[in-house]
């Protein structure tokens, strides 16, 4: 299964029914340094679209939603213990936020592939 | 407040596009926000120089009619008395090439603007002011100075000319190789004008808690200007995002977030702007109640506000003692020099005393946090130069 993107700068990433989920290099580019990053607890469930997680620069802070339904399975402990550089450094790899049990696999329909994300930073 | 659909450009548009692509709106002007990165402009700006433009702003030239008859300091207090039926500050007293920070105040007591006010030494200068006023409060602070002194003095805008904010410990040396090695010896918070750059009018004074200087400089001449300070290899570009974390650490206000028409000059712990002959006089806009305040005490304070962990605290958020609210942050964010971050607000006056642990109600969690003194970052003026 390929990487998701949403028109809020999330990507998402299914393997088997988990899907890993954070912030585009776009966002992160447009952000600046992050100086602060919250994520939800193991357990909490969220429906697509609810603010999940919040990142922080020294410019702004941001809402994170959720790219698709269903429980937080894992946060980034490199997250959870202020390591808020790896979000700015690798955030499509190790700068991941959560994973999250997905719900419904058919939400990711609706969702962006690679070539049609890269298509829509460009018209911003 | 952008006008009339069409956002400004600056006069030197083009040369800050040739160095960054990330522009913002503030107040109706195109004004670059960043350059190479919010934090390490914040810190270059700290440890060497800024330039920061801020055209935007609202200088302006407040003068006597034309071939008014007084001369020297009869000229000044006569339009210092002018201008005085407006601020709380007493500038009929400023010295030659003195810069005093005031602010417009309301017959509530309220604070409609803060500016500064310099007198020009210069001999041909009797009977002018150089005041600055906030890009987003111009037009508004313009027509209420017209309407209070019509007829008795004329206000000239210059805001089509450039202001350029040179800042940081290098900012003198910069200055006195590319401008005149005078600069380096102006004292902060006076007036100089120098036949550089076309002329140009300077003062020591900034919003970055760091010694530097505003220069206003023709449009003209700017692209020199600019183009010779960046060369300077202690002198960097500085978007408005540092600007505003630079000022923030510094404790000084922004206006319309930590000061506004509600706000007295004594809640927001300016108290110090107001000078004893204008307390005794009482003859200021929003007199009773700023003097009232400035007796008794105000009902709520201007605080430092330091997050015991590292969520910031912006804007809008709820300060709470024992469950009960007790005041609001109007400013915050990150502090690059603390590295962590800072907030400013009001609270209760009762609450207001430095150590004081609060409760910041943050996306719906109480977060604690300590009432601190400001500035965060200690002041780094030139008090004392040799004029």
């Amino acid at each position: 299964m390929s990487t998701r993107y949403t028109k809020d700068h999330e990507w998402v990433r299914l393997e088997g029914d988990v899907a890993t989920v954070g912030i585009t290099s776009y966002a992160a580019e447009q952000l600046g340094d992050v100086v602060y990053a919250e994520l939800p607890a193991v357990g909490k469930s969220f429906a697509q679209g609810d603010d999940m997680a919040v990142v922080e620069s020294a410019k702004t802070a941001s809402d994170v939603y959720a790219p698709v339904s269903g429980e937080i399975v894992e946060a980034n402990a490199e997250i959870a213990g202020e390591n808020w550089q790896i979000i700015n450094d690798a955030p499509q790899t190790g700068g991941w936020f959560v994973k999250l049990k997905v719900a419904n696999k058919s939400e990711l329909d609706s969702l962006m592939d690679e070539a049609a994300y890269a298509d829509y930073v460009k018209g911003l | 407040m952008a006008e009339a659909g069409s956002q400004k450009k600056l006069p030197l548009d083009a040369l800050w596009r040739a160095r960054t692509s990330k522009f913002g709106d503030f107040a109706g002007y195109d004004m670059p926000l960043q350059f190479e990165g919010l934090i390490p402009e914040h810190n270059w700006t700290r440890g060497h120089a800024g330039l920061f433009d801020v055209s935007h702003m609202g200088p302006s030239f407040f003068a006597l009619p034309k071939g008014h008859a007084l001369e020297g300091e009869a000229a000044h207090k006569k339009v210092a008395s002018l201008i005085e039926r407006l601020v709380p500050a007493d500038i009929q007293g400023l010295k030659p090439g003195q810069v005093r920070y005031t602010m417009i105040t309301n017959e509530d007591g309220g604070v409609l603007d803060d500016l500064m006010i310099a007198r020009p030494a210069e001999p041909g200068a009797a009977g002018d002011l150089y005041i600055v006023v906030n890009a987003g409060c111009k037009h508004q602070d313009w027509a209420s100075i017209e309407a209070a002194t019509k007829g008795e003095a004329n206000l000239v805008r210059a805001d089509d000319r450039c202001l350029l904010a040179l800042q940081g410990p290098s900012a003198h040396k910069a200055a006195a190789e590319i401008i005149d090695p005078a600069l380096a010896d102006m004292s902060f918070m006076t007036v100089k004008r120098y036949d550089a750059f076309g002329r140009i009018t300077v003062t020591r004074s900034g919003y970055t808690g760091e010694d530097g200087y505003e220069i206003l400089v023709r449009a003209e001449n700017a692209p020199e200007l600019a183009e010779k300070l960046l060369a300077h290899p202690e002198v960097k570009p500085i978007g408005l995002g540092a600007r505003d974390s630079l000022r923030l650490e510094a404790g000084l206000c922004l206006y319309g977030h930590d000061l506004d028409p509600t706000t007295s000059p004594i809640e927001a712990d300016l108290a110090w702007t107001i000078q004893k002959r204008r307390r005794e006089a009482k003859d200021f806009p929003g007199a009773k109640r700023i003097l009232r305040e400035f007796e008794l005490g105000p009902a709520r304070k201007r605080v430092g506000i330091r997050p015991n962990d590292r969520a910031p605290a912006r804007e809008g958020v709820e300060i709470f003692k024992d469950g009960q609210k007790i005041g609001v942050i109007t400013s915050g964010g990150f502090s690059p020099v603390l590295n962590g971050p800072i907030s400013m607000g009001y609270v209760e006056a009762a609450h207001a005393a430095p150590g004081r642990v609060v409760d910041l109600m943050i996306r719906g969690t109480p977060r604690s946090a300590t009432i601190v003194p400001l500035p965060f970052v200690p002041h780094n003026y030139v008090r004392k130069g040799k004029t």
